[in-house]
């Protein structure tokens, strides 16, 4: 049954918590055109939408949005502040709105993927040395058997490189042939280059987690060991 | 590390930049001639974080620059709508972990869509999550494309893609270039 909204009731924490945090999300500005609901691929799923979803913040519906599992199902994509004339933060609301859920309840799959990231280096959760190993041993078949790519550098570590390039975790565990077609480009162009060891995962799941903490501790340790350990002056996000 | 404000001395790019550096430079020697008479069809997922998040539409154009390359300019056909105005594949932001598995391909049948009218059979997608996403999804909705690395479509077009390392291929590529003077 529809009820009429008592303005003088509205008690919108929620936004005041947003706007807290992000104090460019515009929140109060939107218009209600609509323009990133009709382009959001995860609109109607479980029965909410981005315009809708900025109303129930505005209007203070905090208990509805906090239980929402829209929160996990938008991709925080940017289309839609992308396209929005107020520039209304969708996609930073719906990370606080993720970031309100106790971290024991977020989704297991993404919650294990960042907790192993923090741990290992790598969402798959790979050592370190099994990483190594299974770089060389793919290097070294290629350099054995192909001629063409007998004098092929491939490295962890090596100090100095000028490229350090992340590598998705998921090749050397499922699929390692899949390393080397990369580094057949890297030797035909010259490119001196090596692999960090130290949260070497192209990945980032605490980002989808929404645990700052998590985050910035990866961030963190990936950049000291760039700068102090490897001094490589450029870094290479993946493919 | 722009939100947390840590400071780095690195600079920060990506491999797709670097492609499209090294074949201006001429430093990457690659055409499209193994495709001249396949003529197979390639679209593009343009990577909702390293697009429209991070480096714009320089980035999408770049891709799209390597991309013509190594395939052919009359072999490339764009989705609409791409670059920064792209849709997102419906697997980013952790929904491949999050286990919301249908929404997660109701969110995906917009790309799937948009692949199937392109008509191209091979889809290239330079980010992992869109991969994975992009196969679920033709895999469900009973598409019939594949989903490529560039890396691999470079190396193919380069002569030096090993017998192996063609596990995303379709049978139309399985063999090529793999029974000339290349291989040992």
């Amino acid at each position: 049954m529809s009820l009429p909204i008592e303005i003088n009731d509205m008690e919108p924490e929620f936004k005041a918590l947003v706007l807290d945090r992000v104090p460019t999300a515009n929140l109060d500005l939107c218009l209600t055109c609509g323009t990133c609901t009709a382009g959001c691929p995860a609109s109607e799923l479980f029965e909410m939408d981005p315009r809708k979803l900025v109303r129930m913040v505005v209007l203070g519906l905090d208990e509805e949005i906090a239980k929402t599992p829209w929160a996990w199902v938008c991709t925080m994509c940017t289309r839609c502040v992308n396209a929005c004339p107020m520039k209304v933060d969708i996609p930073k609301l719906v990370y606080n709105m993720r970031a309100g859920w106790p971290r024991e309840k977020r989704p297991k799959g993404i919650l294990g993927s960042c907790d192993m990231h923090i741990r290992a280096g790598n969402a798959m959760g790979v050592p370190t040395e099994d990483f190594i190993w299974t770089v060389e041993d793919v290097a070294e078949e290629i350099q054995m058997t192909d001629p063409r790519f007998k004098d092929m550098q491939v490295s962890v570590d090596r100090p100095g490189a000028y490229y350090a390039i992340n590598q998705n975790s998921r090749e050397p565990v499922t699929e390692p042939d899949e390393l080397a077609p990369l580094w057949k480009i890297l030797h035909a162009v010259g490119a001196d280059w090596t692999y960090p060891s130290v949260m070497w995962g192209g990945e980032n799941y605490c980002l989808f987690l929404a645990d700052d903490e998590g985050w910035r501790y990866i961030l963190e340790e990936f950049v000291y060991h760039i700068d102090n350990t490897l001094k490589c002056p450029v870094v290479v996000n993946t493919e | 590390m722009r939100k947390f404000k840590i400071d780095h001395k690195f600079e920060f790019t990506t491999l797709i930049t670097l492609y499209a550096q090294w074949i201006r430079e001429g430093k990457l020697k690659v055409n499209s001639d193994w495709n001249k008479d396949l003529k197979i069809k390639f679209t593009a997922q343009d990577p909702c974080n390293m697009v429209r998040k991070t480096w714009g539409q320089k980035m999408a154009d770049d891709m799209r620059f390597v991309i013509r390359t190594i395939v052919g300019e009359e072999n490339f056909i764009d989705m609409v709508p791409n670059g920064i105005n792209n849709y997102c594949c419906g697997g980013g932001g952790g929904a491949l972990q999050a286990g919301f598995t249908d929404q997660r391909r109701a969110y995906g049948k917009v790309k799937f869509n948009q692949i199937q009218e392109t008509r191209a059979t091979y889809v290239f997608a330079p980010c992992h999550n869109c991969h994975a996403q992009i196969e679920d999804i033709g895999h469900h909705f009973g598409g019939h494309y594949n989903v490529v690395h560039i890396w691999t479509i470079m190396c193919l077009a380069m002569g030096v893609l090993g017998e192996n390392e063609r596990t995303y291929l379709g049978d139309d590529l399985k063999d090529i270039g793999l029974n000339k003077e290349d291989q040992p």
